[in-house]
């Protein structure tokens, strides 16, 4: 029963979006050596605490967001676009 | 008869006579009983049979703690068991009966087990089914569950009805600031004083009046604050829902609320639900839940005419019913008193038995002023009496304990061991109760929750103080709301004149007596005692190994007794043992409420392409693909599916045939980056695509196994058309944004969904041209030179729609795509079929689309089920080796590329004339055991080649099997098969047709 507070749409039940995954992996380059992409596609922290998740609002704006989410409590910490580039203007119009 | 309905008093409306059936008799009462009231004015003492032993249960409580009084309500398709006959309202023409007793409650057969009782202690089942030969561990697993289900059926409770539920039920979702749960004198002033701050109050109550306690006291004044109350509330603009149960608190503030909104209606009007299942998400939430009072261990304390000291006040002071006339009250605190005294201002004879040595002057005074009989120092031993209670033998306080005391005729017991305030919403947020020494209950601990505990459920008896602290909890939920700090005086807790005394169990030394803790699953202190002896040592265990605590009633009532006895044989104290873990529901709540109207053919969206209505119009058969409703079949007079897709492929082969393809995925990629995206996304090369061209492709998941396939259209330099398969549409959709926004977000892309502007038929078929010409506008644009096979147009059919058109293959014979705006949709499909008919073509369905596609080895959802490589489904020309792409580093993995793996293969049964069935398991001849050496996806009846074939996946492939014989093996359906192994492709494997 979380809420998430999407850069554009503003606070919607999480039954919008659907989860995607650990949002700070950072993928290798398409033609990096396998092991960086063993690395990046199956080695995952089991956090217990706060993490980043991406999510995608995919009953609602279609954007997919950055969460940072407390995974004992589900507090949310922060919010913001997964895209670069739209994050940086959203930071700039506050 | 000992009880009696009093001549006035109560709150039931004396002027509306209420006709009601129990156990097949008729019955009568009044507007405002519950079926519990109703019926012990009428006499009726026992209610129920118990779960083991089948002893006789009367009512216990006047609430949703209810461990005896289990009935089923309704018949035949609206049966309703195990429903609480403390909390049931009578309504006109209502049907209840007993349960678990055969053939009825008052006479059961099953009793006898009453007499076999010490072979049904603790763990029994267990002991005695499981762990023998011949149901050692992992061996015998099947038969315990064939014996399981009959000692159900033997043991059960209540029997629900197994025909479909007629009612309907709605979900709900709401805001407010603040939510009250409870509406007695805490509730009540809470949610006045948060109403009256400016507040979104929601106040829920389970029960069908609003008051709480103040129900259960007779003075004016209660009933005057009462009134005062709700008229605030109504003024305020509150919302104030009865009938209406809080079962469980979840994150971020969100309650799970059951409306009944019908259950206590003779007549439910047509447009109602029988209940709603609301979400409310509320800023701050208040618990005034109450307090319910617990029993006391000693002999047959089960026994009918046995119930708590506040029911038996309820009774005589709400419903105006007098339940005994010959009371005793066993007590071990003050809360006691004013039962004792409501019960002798209704006429009956009161004796109460303290367990206290002592008592406070005033308290002794003020009852004997009532004519209370005030025995202190004792308490019960044994209750006896044949169907409910005659007599009981008195306890007496000795130097070591208990010793045996006189016995006391009475015909209505009323215990009161103390209270326990429901503190279980709280745990459901994962609080953890601890334990108040001073009042000897569990009480909500300092926590981080927006919740506030208020009255008795935060141990504050009496009514005045439960008011006061309603009014502090509130002005917490304000000052927390408006961001302010503010100090709140709280109200202590407590408020007896003398402090309670422990009392869980009553012994003496050498008797054996049969004490309940949990009346309605038959858990005795004995019982508790023997998982102690056999090494429980955690309460969860001890509850899962004796169930105490685990029937419908969840242990409201008996739940500290078990605690407090395994505690003391442990040794040790009870916050020490700790208390199970409380979970929703709080009372139960029906699985209709849950489902919703998401059930039947609502139980997922239903998709119809805009061809739809067409496609019926021209006699066609629809079957479910995915949400999509598709055409099956089209069949002519006489035919059933087989004769019909035989018809339509052979149609389709030899002349032309269309079919629906609107539910394949459609995307819109555009942009100035879109080339340099497409080719990396897909596995071939897409980089050199010309304008004008569509190509197949291939697209793969990060590790390298394939995701998707399908056709993509170019257009311009910045503009391409995506087609996915129909199944993965959604998937492919959310794909390519999170690439586009998560990975590559400098890449200047635009992805849409255009799966619903689209309307698409495909053509297929030798005169598929042909056809395509006499619709175009322009019939020189889809020659073979202007539209070539994998070209694309851009053009307009002859009634000025504009469409779009590649000359793709799916079925292998020369086709087209053909897509046109969703509204143009039937108009493409007149004019695709006013010509096909001149060719003597046809319209088809699924189950042809997918014998044409089977007979050319074309892969669909099915055979790209998200294990296979682009090498396992044959598709190895499709690979780049010249760029890298979504999925090119980890399929290149040793594990994905060892020769063993499963492989695309076509499969015909060795004896021609047989058939199989898709999902057999491929085995070696030899070797009929484990998963076998593959599986096959899909089959069909192949009209080219004259018997049935099929697709699959076998390890190593054609080339290991090839020339061998292997099993379809299907034993529990179909029997087994000998099949042989060939090339996927079986008709036309040059592709000669699709080109010509
Ligand atoms: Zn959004």
């Amino acid at each position: 029963m979380i809420r998430i507070n999407c850069p554009f749409c503003g606070e919607r039940d999480h039954s919008e979006f659907s989860y995607g995954g650990d949002g700070s992996i950072v993928y290798p380059a398409l033609d990096a050596p396998v092991e960086e992409w063993v690395e990046a596609v199956f080695q995952r922290e089991n956090i217990r605490g706060v993490q980043t998740e991406s999510w995608q609002h995919v009953s609602g704006c279609r954007q997919w967001i950055l969460v940072e989410r407390d995974t004992m409590t589900h507090e949310i910490h922060s919010v913001r676009a997964a895209h670069e580039g739209v994050a940086k203007v959203l930071e700039a119009g506050k | 008869m000992s009880a009696s309905r009093l001549p006035d008093g109560g709150r039931i409306d004396r002027s509306t006579p209420v006709n009601f059936k129990w156990d097949k008799q008729n019955f009568s009462g009044f507007a405002g009983d519950t079926l519990a009231s109703a019926l012990i004015a009428s006499g009726e003492t026992i209610f129920g049979r118990s779960f083991k032993y089948h002893r006789p249960r009367g009512v216990m409580s006047a609430g949703v703690e209810e461990s005896g009084a289990i009935v089923t309500v309704g018949r035949d398709d609206r049966r309703d068991p195990n429903v609480k006959a403390t909390t049931q309202e009578i309504y006109e023409g209502l049907n209840a009966s007993g349960q678990n007793a055969w053939p009825n409650v008052r006479t059961d057969i099953g009793a006898v087990n009453n007499l076999m009782s010490r072979f049904f202690s603790a763990g029994f089942y267990y002991k005695t089914f499981m762990g023998i030969p011949p149901m050692e561990w992992g061996k015998g697993t099947g038969i315990w569950m064939q014996y399981e289900k009959l000692i159900r059926k033997a043991a059960g409770m209540g029997v629900a009805s197994r025909e479909p539920d007629p009612d309907t039920y709605e979900h709900g979702h709401r805001f407010c600031d603040v939510l009250v749960v409870g509406s007695g004198p805490a509730g009540l002033a809470a949610a006045v004083k948060a109403s009256l701050a400016g507040l979104d109050v929601l106040l829920v109550e389970q029960d069908f009046e609003l008051g709480g306690d103040y129900l259960n006291q007779s003075t004016p004044e209660a009933e005057l604050t009462r009134t005062a109350a709700l008229k605030a509330l109504k003024e305020a603009g509150a919302t104030v829902m009865t009938r209406t149960s809080a079962f469980g608190l979840y994150d971020y503030g969100v309650a799970g609320l059951l409306e009944r909104v019908t259950d206590h209606l003779a007549d439910p009007p047509q447009h109602t639900p029988r209940q709603r299942f609301l979400t409310v998400r509320a800023k701050h939430t208040i618990l005034a839940t109450g307090a319910l009072e617990r029993s006391i261990a000693f002999g047959n304390n089960d026994m009918p005419g046995i119930m708590t000291a506040a029911a038996g006040a309820t009774y005589v002071n709400r419903y105006g019913v007098l339940p005994g006339n010959q009371v005793v009250v066993a007590t071990s605190n003050d809360s006691a008193f004013t039962a004792a005294i409501a019960m002798a201002k209704a006429g009956a004879s009161v004796t109460l038995l303290d367990a206290r040595e002592s008592l406070p002057g005033g308290a002794a005074k003020l009852l004997e002023s009532h004519g209370v009989n005030l025995k202190s120092g004792s308490t019960v031993l044994e209750a006896h009496g044949r169907k409910g209670i005659s007599n009981l033998e008195l306890a007496v306080k000795s130097s070591n304990g208990w010793s045996a005391g006189e016995t006391l005729d009475c015909n209505l017991l009323m215990l009161s061991g103390g209270w326990s305030p429901v503190v279980n919403l709280l745990s459901h947020r994962g609080v953890r109760p601890v334990w108040d020494s001073q009042n000897l209950c569990f009480v909500s601990p300092g926590h981080d929750e927006p919740i506030q505990m208020a009255g008795s459920a935060n141990a504050v008896w009496h009514t005045e103080d439960c008011e006061a602290s309603g009014a502090a909890a509130a002005d917490s939920a304000i000052a927390a709301i408006n961001n302010q700090t503010t100090s709140i005086v709280v109200p202590a807790t407590g408020g007896w004149e003398s402090p309670i005394e422990p009392l869980y169990e009553v012994t003496v030394e050498g008797r054996k007596l049969k004490s309940f803790i949990d009346p309605q699953h038959d858990v005795t202190a004995d019982d508790v005692r023997l998982a102690h002896q056999e090494g429980f040592v955690s309460v969860e265990h001890l509850k899962r190994y004796t169930t105490l605590g685990m029937a419908t009633d969840q242990g409201k009532m008996g739940n500290i007794i078990g605690l407090a006895l395994m505690a003391e044989a442990l040794g040790r104290d009870i916050p020490e043992v700790g208390t199970t873990t409380f979970r929703p529901p709080y009372t139960p709540i029906s699985l209709g409420a849950l489902t919703g109207r998401g059930k039947g053919a609502h139980f997922k969206p239903l998709r119809r392409t805009p061809i739809h209505e067409w496609n019926l119009a021209h006699g066609a058969t629809m079957t479910e693909a995915g949400l999509w409703q598709r055409p099956w079949y089209f069949a002519r007079k006489g035919e059933g599916i087989t004769e019909a897709y035989i018809r339509e492929t052979i149609t389709t082969r030899e002349s032309v045939g269309l079919v629906d393809v609107t539910s394949l995925g459609k995307i819109a990629i555009q942009g100035p980056d879109a080339t340099e995206f497409i080719n990396r996304i897909y596995s071939n090369a897409f980089a050199k695509l010309p304008i004008g061209k569509a190509r197949y492709g291939i697209m793969l998941r990060d590790d390298g196994i394939v995701m998707d396939d399908g056709t993509t259209w170019r257009f311009s330099d910045t503009d391409y058309f995506m087609t996915t398969t129909t199944a993965h549409a959604a998937k492919v959709m959310v794909w390519l944004e999170e690439l586009l926004q998560t990975r590559w977000s400098h890449l200047k892309v635009h992805v849409t969904s255009v799966s619903e502007q689209w309307a698409g038929s495909a053509v297929a078929g030798p005169k598929s041209r042909d056809v395509l010409s006499a619709c175009v506008e322009d019939a020189t644009t889809v020659t073979n030179d202007a539209l070539p096979f994998m070209g694309v147009i851009e053009t307009r059919l002859k009634n000025g729609a504009p469409c779009r058109i590649a000359r793709i293959s799916f079925s292998g014979e020369m086709a087209y795509e053909m897509y046109v705006g969703s509204d143009y949709a039937e108009s493409m499909m007149d004019l695709l079929w006013e010509s096909t008919q001149t060719f003597d073509g046809c319209l088809y369905g699924t189950e042809a689309l997918g014998a044409l596609r089977i007979e050319k080895g074309h892969v669909t959802g099915v055979e790209l089920d998200g294990r296979v490589t682009i090498e396992d489904a044959g598709l190895g020309a499709m690979v780049s080796d010249k760029k890298s792409y979504i999925g090119s580093a980890l399929r290149k993995r040793p594990d994905l590329n060892r020769v063993d793996r499963p492989q695309l293969v076509g499969i015909v049964p060795k004896d021609r004339s047989e058939t199989f069935k898709a999902g057999s398991v491929l085995c070696a001849e030899d070797k009929l055991e484990g998963h076998g050496e593959g599986w096959i996806t899909a089959v069909t009846h192949s009209p080219s080649m004259g018997h049935w074939i099929g697709l699959g996946y076998i390890k190593g492939g054609y080339n290991e099997w090839s020339g061998k014989t292997v099993v379809a093996a299907d034993p529990v359906r179909r029997g087994n098969v000998d099949v042989e192994i060939i090339s996927p492709h079986m008709v036309d494997p040059s592709g000669e047709r699709m080109r010509g």
